[in-house]
């Protein structure tokens, strides 16, 4: 068995903090294990911190993009929180705008996102 | 004589094998160690790193693991840090096809070499049908 980034519930959202640079594998059981919590639990928002990590590349930025497709799929809204600068401005370079994934600077405005699109119901695509 | 005709000095160099996932992560960290090494701004840092982030990966998933090489330059007083990867995988059949945003033969996202191109400030590509890959990129700190 490898090692798995743990997932915490708060209310009806799930928070995900990645706290150490990930092997492929642990991204992709990330991935899983988060789409099997939002059936679980039934929650309606999933933040995800990314304010440890020091780079992002093309693999987990596609794991973002998706698991903010499925998560929708679901009934659950995804935020991508914590981006660093010098980690946005090397996605934009590599070519990954992460144009459907909804992002905050911190988990308070993370959190305060999910309320709002919660209490106005989800946002069209 | 520009800079770029002058004499490229190497130090430091690393080699490390690229055969398993774990691999790619020790990849990334010795690329950041020469990285902090020879100064190179926290962005630049950032922006090799990915790339070679992207590298790795590729030797391994489709190079069928191989090794990094990696060092700090320097030319005309100017300190980098190079990291080169090279299999003994298939190749590449058609490079600018390749280098292609958003092409993958796989289920990539199809931006790893592109991507790494334009993130590191020089990159070159040496590939032979049957015989490997070679991928080196340089980023110079300013
Ligand atoms: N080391 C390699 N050996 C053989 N083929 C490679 C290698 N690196 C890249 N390629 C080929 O180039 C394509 C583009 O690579 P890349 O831009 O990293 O995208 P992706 O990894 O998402 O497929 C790959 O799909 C693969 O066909
Ligand atoms: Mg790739």
């Amino acid at each position: 068995m490898s090692e798995r980034v743990p997932i915490l519930k708060i209310g009806d959202v799930l928070l995900v903090s990645i706290q150490f640079d990930l092997e492929d594998q642990m991204v992709m059981d990330l991935q899983e294990d988060l789409s099997q919590r939002i059936v679980d639990t039934g929650a309606h928002g999933v933040v995800i911190d990314i304010s440890a990590l020091e780079i992002v590349d093309s693999f987990v930025g596609r794991m973002l993009a998706s698991t903010a497709a499925i998560s929708r799929v679901l009934g659950a809204e995804t935020v991508v929180v914590g981006m660093r600068p010098a980690v946005a401005m090397t996605l934009v370079e590599l070519g990954l705008s992460l144009g459907g994934v909804r992002t905050a600077l911190n988990l308070e405005q993370g959190i305060g996102e999910l309320r709002r699109s919660r209490r106005n119901g989800p946002v069209p695509r | 004589m520009t800079s770029s005709s002058q004499p490229v000095e190497e130090s430091d160099a690393q080699e490390s094998p690229i055969t398993g996932n774990g691999d790619v992560v020790k990849a990334r960290q010795a690329v950041r160690a020469l990285a902090q090494q020879a100064r190179l701004s926290l962005v630049d840092q950032t922006k090799l790193v990915t790339a070679a982030s992207e590298l790795a990966r590729n030797t391994l998933s489709y190079g069928g693991g191989g090794t990094m090489r990696v060092s700090i330059v320097t030319r005309a007083g100017t300190t980098g840090v190079k990291a080169v990867f090279s299999d003994q995988g298939p190749g590449i059949p058609d490079v600018d096809l390749a280098l292609t945003d958003g092409w993958s033969s796989g289920r990539g996202m199809g931006l790893g070499l592109s991507g790494a191109r334009r993130l590191a400030d020089e990159f070159t590509l040496e590939s032979a049908p049957g015989r490997g890959t070679t991928v080196s990129v340089v980023k110079w700190a300013r």
